[in-house]
């Protein structure tokens, strides 16, 4: 089985500051992994870096289609969220429990209901590679626990994760561990 | 993903205060009369070239939610992660920019020129120009909203990169030399998204 994401002695340099250098990660079907480390030490710049968004210094990088949630929402604050998803291809709001708000506009969501909604992107698209970054924060523990329910469906279709957080991820027992 | 991208942007710039680039260019069309005086033969004769003056400044205004929103909020890196190239998104942005900002324009220069005393004839030759030179201007103000995206004071610098840029427009559109003015706006269409595309690339952190 071929790997959905490989990142291969890859050292990533940002503003000057050497962020990470060799560092190696695979992720097979059905693999997910937690990045972890001090504020700072890459977390995100290796997740942007995994979506491509980021080049290396040095290493390759190989990557399957994929779905990213990161601090940005990037939906149109105007719009009903269902018709401000629709750009993106639509999004399983049922899955994060938001389907009663498909008609509320993105400006008066909150914060935690904007990020259901961007989780529900992801895992609407149909990836098989999915990248979030610290996708706890601002969950509630409904939230949280949907969110858990819908990587362990991903994780048992095939689907791989690459997740950032601060906090334990359930169902998610690897880790790796950035230096400061 | 391309047309519905035009169709968003096309969106936000018509719901947004699409009118004011338009209302811009009317009031500096406005203010020659009171500056030079009421002399007709005068304004007729200036006129063509005010009107390019206040085009171009007009051009300046939506510079700053060309780009940056989308920057700031994430939406330049998924349409990256739906496949876009960086230019592919910089093209069907100028696409959508020139369409919510050059018709209004052109309307507007109706009533600029009866302040200006232009006549048919002039008023034909000056919007056919305008009409030729404003994809040009549509894409260099996309190019410069990319380049300063996310800088400090991005609305002041963005004037002093356009204003300069613009200059071979305004020299061929007020001069009434149409086939120079298609090619500097074809150049600028052309090269813009290129621009635009290795700013937006270059802007990512």
């Amino acid at each position: 089985m071929s790997a959905l994401l490989r990142i291969d002695q890859v050292a990533l340099r940002r503003g000057g500051r050497l962020l990470f250098e060799e560092l190696d990660l695979t992720l097979a079907p059905g693999e997910a992994v937690l990045v972890r480390g001090p504020n700072g030490s890459g977390k995100s710049s290796l997740l942007r870096l995994a979506a491509g968004l980021l080049s290396a210094e040095r290493g390759r990088v190989e990557r399957a289609p994929l779905a990213l949630a990161d601090e940005h929402d990037a939906l149109d604050r105007e719009l009903p969220l269902a018709r401000a998803l629709a750009l993106w291809g639509g999004a399983a709001l049922d899955a994060l429990g938001i389907e009663h708000l498909r008609d509320v506009p993105v400006r008066l969501l909150s914060s935690g209901q904007r990020k259901r909604a961007a989780l529900a992107r992801v895992a609407g698209s149909g990836a098989r590679l999915w990248l979030l970054d610290e996708p706890i924060n601002a969950l509630d523990g409904d939230g949280a626990a949907r969110l858990e329910a819908a990587i362990a469906d991903h994780l048992a279709a095939g689907g791989a994760l690459l997740a950032a957080s601060h906090q334990p991820l359930a169902g998610v027992a690897r880790t790796l561990e950035l230096g400061a | 993903m391309i047309g519905a991208l035009i169709a968003r942007d096309l969106r936000r710039g018509l719901t947004g205060a699409a009118w004011l680039p338009a209302a811009f260019f009317l009031l500096v069309a406005t203010l020659v009369p009171f500056a030079v005086g009421p002399d007709a033969r005068l304004l007729a004769r200036i006129g063509g070239g005010i009107l390019w003056v206040a085009a171009l400044t007009a051009a300046l205004l939506p510079i700053e939610r060309l780009v940056e929103p989308d920057r700031a909020d994430g939406v330049l890196d998924q349409l990256a992660l739906h496949g876009l190239a960086e230019e592919s998104i910089a093209a069907a942005k100028i696409v959508a920019h020139w369409l919510s900002f050059a018709p209004l324009l052109l309307v507007a220069a109706l009533p600029a020129s009866a302040l200006l005393a232009i006549n048919g004839t002039a008023l034909l030759r000056t919007e056919i120009a305008l009409a030729i030179g404003t994809p040009g201007l549509a894409a260099l103000a996309m190019a410069v909203a990319a380049v300063t995206a996310g800088l400090p004071r991005a609305s002041a610098l963005a004037g002093l990169l356009l204003l300069p840029l613009a200059i071979p427009l305004l020299i061929f559109g007020a001069a009434n030399a149409l086939l120079l003015e298609a090619a500097v706006s074809l150049l600028l269409t052309a090269g813009a998204p290129f621009v635009a595309g290795a700013a937006i690339r270059a802007s990512r952190t």
